[in-house]
């Protein structure tokens, strides 16, 4: 039978087990928007308020439910406000498929109404991407955007979609399978690799663990953990890995890099054998990368052969998926397990690091003004016991949000690590919730950041949402105030947050709750209420203006050089 | 360290761009690149001249394979391998200089493709680096245009060690 393009979309969409879209309507998809009408109960549209909040939604999505999230824009100015979006998936390597509309394939190239060159523009910020030219490609070309989004390194495929493609017609074929010869990423690890990894971990005397984002991505979570209690490797994460390892566990040294802790920053710095897995050494991970794990052999585990030796030189490279690595890696130490007294000769190391995150534990002042930690840490006390999925946005609330809050389990903390990308936390915890309506999300938010994408509220409100935004406002855009204090004379150009909005009022005007914190002692009783609540709700705390975020690796500093409270 | 890659990808609209996306993007070094149709049909053979240290090159070749059109990426560091590229260079050349020229241009098995009263066009091939010598040689006389096609090369048959 022949189905238009339109039809055909929804069919593949169906059969990749979509049941959520991110959409915002145009001219050049009006068809499709048209189509998806009839398709609502398999094919849910969430209409968002701007094209790069709808991809930050299928961000969030993807990152609390590790499916793949999918958007659909329209071209032009649709396609391009997505683009920040896409940047940002690509980064964390979070897996998407964004469909942009596109003008009738006659027209491309003739500057007509709302074209763009969107595959040209993505180019260097998708994993890959497409132009459908021809219907009979159409369905092949949507089955590779999934496959290549979530297999390997996964990553954000952009499918072009011109508008003649969508309303002309043509058979329906669904591909039994993908087979491309120009794609095919190591899963297995290679056992000489492995062997060799394990034969440095039996003569290790201080071994560590490194997670990153991979160890979420490849769901290595629980395998990672048991190797870890099993050998007593004490381990450390990125901001991408958190919750890849239980916040509460005794073997947890927290997070490394820029603002990470003492004891996680020192753990790299004296390791004999540094273990990553499933992380790329960015730069806010390693500082100065001469004295970065200087003491220290690396085994390098990664799905991506071109994170293996780009920043950091490794002894063991091992390119594999990271869960099938640490599975075959902690068969390899089965085998050896009784060379060594694992317990009895990691104690030493084990107490040495307790002693850093005892000496040095995250702390903070409390004068009587309300402090940005403590309003984590109360939320953290609020809600520990029920699995809780935080998204941030960017700054100094973000990194508060990944030092005083413990995560337990992967997929429960969505911020934008490798971008950085303000705007993203609201819509990703509002895609957070679609995916997991049954777990309570929250938004850390800074007053800065909240700007940049608040029109979701309406989103979140007419969807009944109950996501708690809770703004951590100091009246400024913190971090980069943070940093001009430090490094700029306290010349606060362009940060203090002047002409701001009453987020109370603000949150009426959507339909939502509002609250503001001002004082102390209202701080947990009002943050109860707030959580307790079925709605949307904002959380306006007002916090100590120029706190610091602490420790802090100055820009270019090895990770010793730890500026502290 | 100049470095010669060998490239097999998906003969589709973009990949060239891709290729030269990920040089400028990474401020990796394109001395020169060719592309031409191979037998396979949609399968199309880049040459790709570049330099940097081990470990860029390793990137590169790495960060190459990693595009999804690329099928294929052989070092040819790693290989012997025939290398040729040819030119046409065109240099100044009037009845005074035009002996000294043509002795040159023997020399170096250049073939006279066009002449007139003031200039010589030759054709030359060769290796970068004879390319290189007669470029050193003409220059005295004035070189007024030239046009290069990059560094073409193949495996050898026999290698080193087999
Ligand atoms: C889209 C975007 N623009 C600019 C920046 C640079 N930047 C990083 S943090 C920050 C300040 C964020 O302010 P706020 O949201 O109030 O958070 P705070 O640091 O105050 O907690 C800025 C401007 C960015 N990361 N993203
Ligand atoms: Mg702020």
């Amino acid at each position: 039978m022949e189905l238009t393009g339109a039809q055909i979309l929804m069919e593949c969409l169906k059969r990749e087990g979509v049941d959520t879209i991110f959409g915002y309507p145009g001219g050049a998809v009006i068809e499709v928007f048209d189509e998806l009408s009839r398709h609502q109960d398999a094919l849910k549209t969430i209409l968002v308020r701007h094209e790069q909040a709808g991809v930050h939604a299928a961000d969030g999505y993807a990152r609390a439910s590790g499916k793949v999230g999918v958007c659909l824009v329209t071209s032009g100015p649709g396609a391009t406000n997505a683009v920040t979006g896409i940047a940002t998936a690509y980064c964390d390597s979070i897996p998407l498929v964004v469909f942009t509309g596109q003008v009738p394939t006659r027209l491309i190239g003739n500057d007509a109404f709302q074209e763009v060159d969107i595959v040209g523009i993505t180019r260097p910020c998708t994993k890959h991407n497409y132009l459908v030219k021809d219907i009979r490609d159409l369905s092949g070309i949507i089955r590779q955007a999934f496959y290549l989004a979530r297999t390997g390194r996964p990553g954000p495929v952009l499918v072009d979609l011109p508008k003649d493609v969508m309303t002309g017609k043509g058979e329906f074929v669904w591909p039994a399978d993908v087979r491309m010869r120009s794609y095919n990423p190591t899963y297995k690890p290679n056992l000489v690799q492995l062997r060799r990894a394990a034969e440095l971990l039996v003569k290790a005397k201080k071994p560590l663990i490194l997670m990153g984002g991979g160890v979420i991505s490849s769901n290595a979570s629980g395998v990672l953990t048991d190797m870890a209690m099993r050998y007593q490797i004490p381990v450390v994460s990125t901001l991408m890995g958190l919750g890849g390892f239980p916040g509460t566990h005794s073997l947890w040294f927290g997070m490394v890099g820029m603002h990470g802790f003492v004891s996680a920053n020192k753990a790299v710095g004296e390791a004999d054998v540094l273990i990553a897995v499933g992380s790329r050494f960015a730069d806010r991970v390693t500082g100065k990368i001469s004295a970065f794990a200087s003491n220290s052999r690396i085994i390098h585990i990664d799905i991506d052969p071109t994170s293996i030796r780009k920043n950091v030189s490794v002894d063991v490279p091992v390119v594999a998926d990271c869960r099938e690595a640490v599975i075959g890696l902690a068969e390899v130490l089965a085998a050896r397990a009784e060379e060594k007294d694992w317990p009895n000769e990691h104690k030493d190391w084990l107490a040495g690091l307790d002693r850093y995150r005892k000496g040095n534990p995250l702390s903070y002042v409390r004068n009587g003004e309300i402090k940005p930690q403590q309003v984590i840490e109360a939320v953290y006390e609020l809600v520990k016991d029920d699995d809780a999925v935080i998204a941030t946005e960017v700054g100094q609330h973000q990194m508060w949000a990944a030092q005083f809050f413990k995560y337990t389990t992967p997929r429960s903390f969505l911020s934008s690590g490798g971008l950085g990308t303000m705007g993203y936390g609201l819509p990703a915890a509002m895609g957070g919730q679609i995916a997991m309506p049954d777990r309570r999300v929250i938004c850390i938010a800074g007053d800065g950041s909240i700007q940049m994408n608040s029109q979701e509220f309406a989103t979140i409100v007419h969807n009944k949402l109950p996501v708690k935004v809770i703004i951590l406002n100091n009246c400024y855009l913190g971090m980069v105030r943070q940093w001009q204090e430090l490094f700029f004379k306290q010349n606060y150009m362009c940060t203090p947050m002047d002409g701001q909005p009453d987020f109370v009022k603000l949150a009426d005007a959507y339909g939502a709750e509002g609250y503001r914190i001002t004082e102390e002692a209202d701080l947990v009783p009002t943050l109860q209420k707030a959580l307790a609540s079925p709605n949307p709700v904002i959380v306006d705390v007002r916090v100590a203006r120029e706190e610091n975020v602490y420790p802090m690796v100055p820009a270019g500093k090895g990770l010793d050089e730890m500026l502290l409270v | 360290m100049r470095y010669v890659l060998s490239v097999l990808v998906e003969n589709e609209p973009g990949v060239l761009s891709r290729v030269a996306g990920l040089f400028s993007g990474r401020g990796f070094n394109i001395e020169s690149l060719n592309v031409a149709q191979t037998l396979e049909p949609g399968v199309s053979h880049m040459t790709i001249t570049t330099s940097g240290d081990a470990q860029i090159i390793e990137q590169i070749i790495k960060q190459l394979r990693k595009l999804v059109t690329v099928i294929k990426v052989v070092d040819f560091q790693e290989l012997a391998a025939v290398e040729r590229e040819m030119m046409l260079i065109k240099v100044q050349a009037d009845d005074s200089r035009r002996g000294e020229v043509l002795r040159i241009a023997d020399i170096f098995r250049c073939k006279v493709v066009d002449v007139s009263l003031l200039d010589l066009t030759l054709e030359v091939t060769g290796n970068y680096e004879k390319i290189g010598a007669v470029i050193n040689l003409l220059n005295r006389f004035g070189i007024k245009e030239m046009a290069r096609t990059g560094t073409m090369a193949m495996k050898r048959s026999m290698q080193r060690d087999s």
